[in-house]
């Protein structure tokens, strides 16, 4: 056991300090670390930086160096989002280019798809959204009824897709279609990315409970893509799907564990700014707070360190999701207790929250996205457990 | 960055796991846990001169083999897996540790090695019928007498009292509280053991009536040393929890597997296996917070104090939820003397509140990181 990094690491992290240092300037120090994949607060300013990133090549930091990336460590991945959180700059935008639609390209991908879409969000010159979820296809995903049909050198697609994270920003899709209406559900699917802007792809916010609308419904009449957008073989989407969402849980955790603690010690902060933090029982719920905020980087540290010996995150990485969603959530209601009838009151016309109306309310659906509560339960006892498995329906 | 056991210390984990399935099986702890002194004295013996477990983390000038606080954990880790019955916690965990931040050189040459080697069983008598984990707690006082002290008062729930040679007794000098070593056979001490829940861990009620005793360490300034010995100990139970724990998910996975009923394993059923998913997130979180602070024990770092709290807190949350988990799962054979889910529940119980419960140790945390 040792948790200090190597005299590299730490010259690599010297490297990240100093570039945030002469860059995170001006109106993108102004903006801080607010907004997320589901949170659009400061967009145009959190895209201009996100391109200033791609300049400077720290987007696709773990990418091999032929695809454009840099090829950095996972160690080395992890020292930069965990200075980019310290620094509090402004939340990324190209998350699903980048963490989920690059890496399944690198590795599903012909060379031509590489080629022609790698350079784009690198550059943050496209921008990606994912077309998994529909009305019918939630936690059951391989029930996708969106059908895909080729015609010519062209597939046609017809459907709809929800929940879809920044859709009006995107310029690309890429969307698990039924390729196969004949075969089982999970081997009649293909991956494919379609262009956004054509007559036939629809964008309707979804507002959602926070009054803001970062999710959208999408809908495919007779929407285009070229014949050779397919990722992965036909009707063998579900493997590639499957792919994408392993890399979800990449380099980012030690980051967010940051934002977390940070988002705790405002809390703390609070409680002892009005007083409240002489109240036994609020003491003990600030010190399970910390606590919980504390093992999210123990356990954190465990998943690092079996990542560095074996390459990929362990199968007990699955409680990673769970335990931070549902601290996340016991934290929201604790800032809503401490600000009392305050907590009531909004920021601005428009509901417009406050940060810690904001925490609590998105808090909820952080235990849905991403694979709800109730499929990390099942993942975690099928697959680490070996329970046996429900028997399938009828 | 590097959060994972050395070959080494694995290899100490596989020869202390069979060691103990060996010597600590369930009919081995139930005959100790119905004895009153409540270990094997050829066990303990082997334990010592074969193992070295004793002395493991003792430096190799008391006799010990120096290994860290970290191996210790390890070992500490098993012997909660196996239940053992044995004054290992409160002869390594207690005293040792308080002779060894002690300060006092001649105390450390004198008794360690007889800990180290296995001769001497040891504990520390803090706690009194008030219950108390904190220095208000301590009333037994200590009076100059010729070239050493007499102590007069009472010590209760004192771990292995009843069958420790050596007893390090908390009393107060005046305002301050210091430490003094009391030998099991001393005169005006009476011994007397008392009839517990968790059968598996013994405990004793000690009187003392001008009983004599040799200070360890400085007069008057106990308590820093105390405060520290109650630290490495929480970080020792929070390993000793973790390993508990993780049998009680173990126990119930293997049950859920092969329990029929409605025509399919227990297992399959969601209201099941989310209960041992829920069981594996604070086993697994529970072993990071106890291997973590292991770490800052073996370093004694500034972080101690709050990280030892915190896997104390945590570790008995979890163990104790395991527990009970595990006999809702196993169903009405888990309410059974015959099946082993009750000796857990009682270890788990017992353990919560040792060293002061969580609710105790959120709040001093809550202080040690400035709430």
């Amino acid at each position: 056991m040792d948790f200090r990094w190597s005299a590299e690491d730490e010259a690599f992290r010297e490297e990240v300090r100093s570039w945030l240092k002469e860059h995170l300037v001006g109106e993108y120090a102004a903006l801080g670390s607010g907004g997320g994949p589901a949170d659009e607060t400061g967009w145009d300013v959190r895209l201009e930086w996100e391109k200033q990133l791609g300049e400077a090549g720290w987007i696709g930091l773990g990418w091999p160096k032929e695809y454009g990336g840099r090829g950095a460590s996972i160690t080395q991945q992890l020292i930069f989002n965990e200075e980019y959180a310290k620094a509090n700059a402004p939340a990324r935008v190209s998350f699903f280019g980048e963490g989920l639609l690059g890496p399944t390209l690198i590795a599903f991908g012909t060379e031509e798809q590489k080629q022609r879409f790698l350079p784009g969000i690198l550059k943050c010159k496209e921008l990606w959204c994912q077309g998994f979820s529909e009305p019918d296809a939630g936690s059951d995903l391989a029930n996708v009824k969106t059908r895909a049909i080729l015609d010519g050198d062209e597939w046609v697609v017809n459907g709809q897709k929800v929940w879809t994270t920044l859709a009006h920003h995107s310029d690309w899709i890429f969307a698990v279609c039924r390729t196969d209406p004949e075969a089982p559900k999970h081997k009649g699917l293909s991956f494919i990315l379609l262009p956004m802007d054509q007559p036939g792809i629809d964008v309707k916010p979804l507002k959602q409970l926070t009054g803001s609308a970062e999710f959208n419904e999408v809908f495919f009449t007779d929407a285009r893509t070229s014949a050779d957008l397919v990722v992965g073989n036909i009707n063998e989407g579900w493997k590639v799907a499957m792919g994408t969402l392993g890399f979800e849980r990449g380099t980012a955790f030690l980051a967010q564990q940051l934002h977390f603690q940070h988002e705790c010690e405002q809390v703390i902060d609070y409680a002892k700014k009005q007083g409240l933090s002489d109240d036994p029982i609020v003491r003990q719920k600030l010190a399970d707070a910390w606590i919980g905020v504390q093992i999210m980087k123990y356990n954190g540290f465990r998943s690092i360190t079996k990542m560095l010996a074996t390459g990929s995150p362990p199968p007990e990485a699955s409680i990673s999701k769970l335990y931070w969603s549902h601290w996340h959530r016991h934290l929201g209601e604790l800032e809503m207790e401490l600000m009392g009838p305050w907590s009531e009151v909004l920021a601005g016309p428009n509901y417009e929250l406050e940060e810690f109306q904001s925490s609590f309310l998105l808090s909820r659906a952080e235990t849905i996205y991403t694979g709800s509560t109730e499929i990390q339960k099942n993942i975690i006892g099928e697959r680490v457990l070996g329970l046996p498995r429900e028997p399938a329906a009828s | 960055m590097n959060f994972a056991f050395s070959e080494e210390q694995e290899e100490l984990r596989r020869t202390v796991r069979a060691f103990l399935e060996d010597k600590s099986s369930s009919a081995e702890v139930r005959r100790l846990m119905e004895t009153e002194e409540g270990y094997d004295p050829a066990v303990w013996e082997q334990m010592g001169s074969q193992l070295g477990l004793q002395g493991l983390a003792i430096p190799e000038e008391y006799g010990g083999s120096g290994y860290s606080y970290v191996e210790l954990i390890v070992v500490l880790e098993e012997m909660g897996r196996a239940l053992l019955t044995a004054p290992y916690f409160s002869t390594v965990a207690l005293a040792a540790n308080a002779i060894l931040h002690s300060g006092d050189d001649a105390a450390k040459k004198e008794l360690l090695p007889g800990i180290a080697s296995g001769e001497t069983i040891a504990t520390v008598a803090m706690t009194e019928d008030n219950g108390r984990w904190d220095a208000e707690g301590i009333t037994a006082t200590a009076t100059k007498s010729g070239d050493g002290y007499t102590i007069d008062g009472h010590k209760m729930f004192v771990l292995d009292g009843h069958t420790a040679n050596l007893i390090i007794v908390a009393a107060k000098t005046g305002d301050n509280i210091s430490l003094f070593t009391v030998a099991g056979d001393a005169a005006g001490l009476t011994r007397t053991p008392l009839a517990t829940m968790d059968q598996t861990r013994k405990q004793a009620r000690l009187e003392f009536s001008a009983t004599p005793a040799k200070l360890l360490g400085t007069e008057g300034e106990g308590w820093p040393v105390l405060s520290r010995v109650l630290d490495l100990a929480a970080v020792a139970l929070a390993a000793e929890q973790v390993g508990g724990a993780q049998k009680c998910l173990d126990m119930s996975v293997d049950y859920a597997k092969v329990r029929v009923q409605f025509g399919r394993p227990i297992g399959s059923f969601q209201a099941i296996k989310h209960k041992c998913a829920d069981m594996l997130l604070e086993v697994e979180s529970a072993k990071s917070a106890a291997y973590y602070a292991g770490w800052a024990a073996a370093e004694l770092n500034d972080e101690l104090p709050t990280v030892a709290s915190l896997a104390k807190a945590y570790c008995s949350d979890a163990y104790f939820h395991a527990a009970a988990e595990n006999i809702q799962i196993h169903g009405g054979i888990g309410f059974t003397w015959e099946h082993d889910a009750h000796l857990y529940f009682k270890r788990a119980k017992s353990s919560q509140l040792l060293l002061g419960d969580p609710t105790y140790h959120r709040e001093l945390l809550a202080q040690r990181i400035g709430i």
